[in-house]
């Protein structure tokens, strides 16, 4: 085998570009229409135009329909336990900030049973990029209520409508202290999907970004008053933020001027469960990350866990007679 | 009744001056010196008072004489119990023997307490020996409370009608003389007092305080060592016994450390670089003293929102670099079994350490039990076979971190480091351990996955498979706690259901090759095989010994390793009449009515012996929440030998 020079290996580096087959495992087995699918394409297609090298890249999730997406990728993945991504995904960005690390996560996953890890995530503020896939239902379980369930909804465990009014994570995350980068999407507009998506992963720091997903499965309708009256989506448009394009405008004509880092107005906007507000709501990059607090930046050495552990043990050491007297 | 307390309070103060003993014809100061084998003192105050400082600072000072020492906590369960409250009682119990000393020991021989009701909690949990020596505070005496005058009266009067020898220390007037905060400088009074009974060097006192407030002013060195000085000169010209327990000071040098210190040290020499946690006693201290020198080697403790996180952190962190750690106690550890057994699914290594405590449920936060043994095997559902072992002294502890982060890293597999509450708060000295570049973590494996590589290459003889770390470049797949294939791709197939169960479990039979058979203490035969596992080692040898010193047929084994059992136990056992175990955790008593053979729950060890073995493995048991004695257990195998002969 010929040895490359470095220069060669870097360059090559430089030199390698990929397309989205390098991203791609599998065909996906979600239902046909369900918007866990959209998430993916959107997904892929930042991979490829940021060029993430398939090796440093991993994506986290817990379970559920949502939480099969790493499997889909040709990336490292995480598919663990239900409700625990968030706290698998900082501890690989702890132990090797130099990855890129996403969540996908469902609305039992993330709300529901991880909603602790969820709230302490926010606060933890790692470099991670979490997608919510809020289909305001259990999928994989087969329809029972979700907390983002619409009050009334309809479930195998609540079969006279469901009880309680739908928890709001927009609201609850942007009440989080530190919380840094907060966007909302629905599946259905793939272009703002992609421009939400990207924006995320530009975010240093926890950029949480709810998508509103379909379930066509358990919720075929739930959407569809959304889905069909273009009035009902409001975009959020700043020059610090997203802008919608030409094209875009033409369909989607509700739109306000929104500035990112204004948090109260934020907190108002998310409020508004119709219309739908589409983009960035908050985003602060000032808000320092947890890696960043804990890693010294030390480069560990042989020598240094020598020196380290001898100190310690000179703390509670008892020397003979001989070598205190030396010591003396 | 008021006044006739006054008056009897009145009367009293001469006399407890002098703090003369009331059946010695010995004059103070001229005492004669009375070698002695062995020694147990307990310090004990209400919280604050510094008791503890005084206890573990002569248990320092006489592991510097060459003495062998057992440091026990005594701990308040509550933080800031009442003042003067029997439940209240915190300070040190020390073990001095001219020896190597290895567990707590028997009953108290001496004890100095700054209240008489801090001292009826002791009397109250036999803690001290009948006719125990006592030196008691005499402040209360003169308190202007007559409720307080009362109390210690009676106390008193209860003492010494019970048989113990009783002197009253006017510790606090004695120190007022010299500082005015006495309450607070009390203990190196007492530290003083008890250099000069157990004739051990002051200088060495002086030593420990410069070292124990080396951060603080000289002028609180100064003060310190003006009330140790005192103290010393006080009991050498008041009191009218002194002993002498000859040491042999060690060649090498020796570390003092409690079990959670030495864990923690375990942590830095093993190359951890991450340790997760929640707060949870009595594991805590490992991270109060990981989180201060962690960091000066690069290492992180992450204080996570809850112990199921904490486990996740940690197996997110091992999956993408080195083997990471968590440490907890009971109820922290039922939290984390479910991520445990996604590290077992997955074959991620992990080290876990819990510090048992009482259980189940909250139970007792404070106190020693060796309840989670089936726990830790069995415990996460389905079959998740994961390593388990425990160490059985202070220096094991620090030694089984750096085994269990190799066998985790070597075997990809989740490694349960069973320690308990008391080798987690009691200090034992140990040879100061030579750093070994073989401790570390090998750096993070980046190299690329050669074409065709697969996730779970399970080899078919020891189930082990090469672990492909995220940055490998031709690693990519996505690890999943669903069943998988060699590929790690979802699998329903029940035949690969099989085979990767099949995997798994090989690896544990895998690392059992790699055992050595758990030595025997004693004759290699004999009428009765003591069987324990834990800290209980040192009490059981001990205990063991004194037997067989009277000639009895008795030896014991003490198993490191649980899960797997290493090879050659049943050869032992099989060279004994009979074998039974003695362990910290509930076993049913033959003796109750509706216990027979049909229904006897047995210890957690002898079940497992029992079950492996087929061997008729007897149990005795207790779980009063303290290390058990080996007075204790020499009477119960005694007791044993005896059955057997009829
Ligand atoms: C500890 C635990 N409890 C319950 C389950 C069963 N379970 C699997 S997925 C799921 C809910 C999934 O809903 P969601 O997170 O919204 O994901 P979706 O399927 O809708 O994408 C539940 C309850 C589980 N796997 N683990
Ligand atoms: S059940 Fe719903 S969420 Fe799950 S794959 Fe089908 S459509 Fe998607
Ligand atoms: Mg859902």
């Amino acid at each position: 085998m010929n040895m490359m020079s470095a220069t060669d290996c870097l360059l090559q580096m430089c030199d390698e570009q990929f397309d989205l087959e390098d991203y791609q495992s599998g065909v996906p087995r979600w239902c046909t229409g369900c918007g866990d699918n959209a998430i993916l394409t959107a997904v892929q297609r930042l991979c490829r135009d940021e060029g993430l090298r398939p090796e440093k890249t991993v994506f986290v999730s817990g379970i559920g329909c949502s939480s099969r997406f790493p499997h889909y990728m040709k990336t490292y993945g995480f598919h663990g336990i239900h409700g625990r991504a968030l706290p698998v995904a900082e501890g690989v960005k702890m132990s090797r900030p130099d990855l890129n690390v996403f969540v996908n996560t469902g609305d039992g996953d993330c709300c529901s049973i991880g909603a602790a890890h969820w709230i302490h995530a926010l606060r933890y503020n790692m470099n991670i990029t979490v997608f919510l896939h809020d289909n305001q239902i259990y999928g994989l379980t087969k329809k029972q209520a979700s907390p983002t369930s619409p009050i009334g909804t309809k479930s195998n465990t609540t079969p006279r409508g469901s009880y309680l009014e739908a928890l709001n994570p927009l609201t609850v995350t942007l009440g989080v202290q530190n919380v840094s980068f907060v966007a909302q999407v629905v599946d259905w507009v793939p272009e703002v999907l992609f421009d939400v998506v990207k924006a995320a992963f530009h975010h240093r720091g926890l950029s949480f970004v709810r998508i509103v997903q379909r379930c066509p499965e358990w919720l075929p309708k739930s959407l569809d008053p959304w889905l069909h009256d273009p009035q009902r989506l409001l975009f959020l448009n700043h020059e610090k933020g997203l802008q919608a394009s030409e094209g875009l405008s033409r369909l989607y004509k509700n739109q306000i001027i929104h500035d990112p880092s204004d948090l109260s107005r934020a907190r108002d906007i998310a409020s508004s469960i119709d219309p739908i507000p589409v983009g960035i709501l908050y985003r602060n990059p000032e808000v320092p990350c947890y890696e960043d607090l804990r890693n010294s930046g030390m480069l560990r050495t042989t020598a240094m866990a020598k020196s380290g552990l001898n100190a310690e043990f000179d703390k509670f050491t008892v020397w003979p007679e001989a070598e205190q007297a030396q010591a003396a | 009744m008021t006044s006739t307390l006054q008056k009897s309070a009145a009367k009293a103060p001469r006399q407890a001056r002098k703090a003369t003993s009331p059946t010695s014809d010995t004059t103070p100061g001229t005492a004669p010196v009375i070698t002695l084998k062995e020694h147990i003192v307990e310090i004990i105050s209400d919280s604050g008072e510094g008791a503890q400082k005084c206890g573990q600072s002569l248990g320092s000072i006489a592991a510097q004489m060459g003495n062998g020492i057992w440091t026990t906590e005594i701990i308040p369960a509550e933080i800031r119990p009442p003042a003067r409250s029997v439940a209240g009682a915190s300070g040190n119990r020390i073990r001095i023997g001219a020896g190597q000393v290895t567990n707590g020991g028997d009953e108290t021989d001496m004890v100095v307490a700054f209240n008489e009701q801090v001292l009826l909690g002791r009397v109250r949990d036999k803690a001290l020996k009948p006719g125990c020596t006592i030196m008691l505070e005499s402040m209360w005496r003169f308190h202007k409370d007559d409720k307080i005058v009362a109390s210690y009266l009676e106390t008193y009067q209860r003492l010494v009608d019970a048989g113990y020898k009783v002197y009253e220390i006017p510790m606090e007037e004695e120190c007022r003389k010299l500082v005015a905060d006495a309450r607070r400088g009390k203990n190196m009074f007492a530290l003083g007092m008890l250099c000069h009974i157990y004739s051990l060097d002051l200088n060495l006192g002086v030593a420990q305080i410069a070292k124990t407030f080396g951060k603080k002013d000289q002028s609180v060195i100064d003060s310190n060592v003006m009330l140790l000085e005192a103290g010393h000169k006080w009991a050498a010209a008041n009191l009218d016994f002194k002993y002498c327990i000859p040491g042999v000071r060690s060649t090498v040098p020796q570390i003092v450390v409690d079990g959670n210190t030495a864990i923690a040290l375990g942590v830095l020499a093993s190359g951890m670089e991450i340790c997760a946690m929640y707060p949870i006693t009595p594991a805590t201290s490992v991270s109060h003293y990981l989180s201060d020198a962690f960091e000066k080697v690069g290492g992180i403790v992450h204080q996570a929102e809850d112990e199921i996180a904490a486990c996740a952190f940690a197996i997110g962190a091992s999956y993408a670099g080195k083997c990471s750690v968590t440490v907890t106690s009971g109820p922290g550890y039922s939290l984390k079994q479910e991520g445990i057994g996604l590290a077992v699914m997955g074959e991620i290594p992990l080290v876990v350490v819990n510090v048992q405590r009482g259980g189940p449920s909250t139970g007792q936060p404070t106190k020693v039990e060796q309840g989670d043994l089936m726990t830790a095997i069995f415990g996460s559902h389905g079959d998740a076979p994961k390593v388990v072992m425990a160490p059985s002294t202070i220096e094991d502890c620090f030694y089984s971190i750096i085994t269990a982060r190799k066998i985790a890293e070597t075997f990809n597999m989740v490694v349960v480091v069973l320690s308990d509450a008391g080798l987690a708060t009691s200090q034992n000295p140990f040879p100061r351990p030579v750093f070994k570049e073989s401790w570390l973590a090998p750096p993070i494996d980046q190299s690329p996955i050669p074409e065709g590589g697969k996730p779970y290459d399970w080899d078919p003889t020891t189930g082990l498979a090469r672990r492909f770390i995220p940055g490998q470049p031709g690693g990519m797949h996505t690890l999943t706690g669903l069943t998988h294939d060699r590929d790690s791709h979802v699998a329903y197939d029940a035949e690969i259901n099989e085979q990767t169960l099949h995997s798994r479990s090989l690896k544990l039979a895998a690392l059992q090759k790699t055992l050595k058979a758990p030595p025997v203490f004693g004759d290699a035969e004999g009428d009765l095989l003591i069987i324990g596992w834990g800290s209980t080692k040192g009490a059981i040898e001990e205990s063991v010994e004194a037997l067989r010193a009277e000639g009895k047929k008795v030896s014991s084994m003490h198993l490191r390793f649980l899960n797997p059992m290493p090879p050659g136990i049943k050869e032992v056992m099989q060279r004994f009449k009979k074998v039974m175990t003695i362990e910290g955790n509930w076993s049913d008593r033959p003796d109750d009515s509706i216990i027979d053979e049909s229904n006897r729950r047995y210890s957690a060890l002898a079940m497992l012996l029992r079950s492996r073995y087929l061997v008729d493995v007897d149990c005795w048991s207790e779980v009063k929440g303290q290390e058990i004695k080996p007075g204790t257990m020499r009477r119960v195998i005694d007791e044993k030998l005896k059955q057997l002969k009829h």
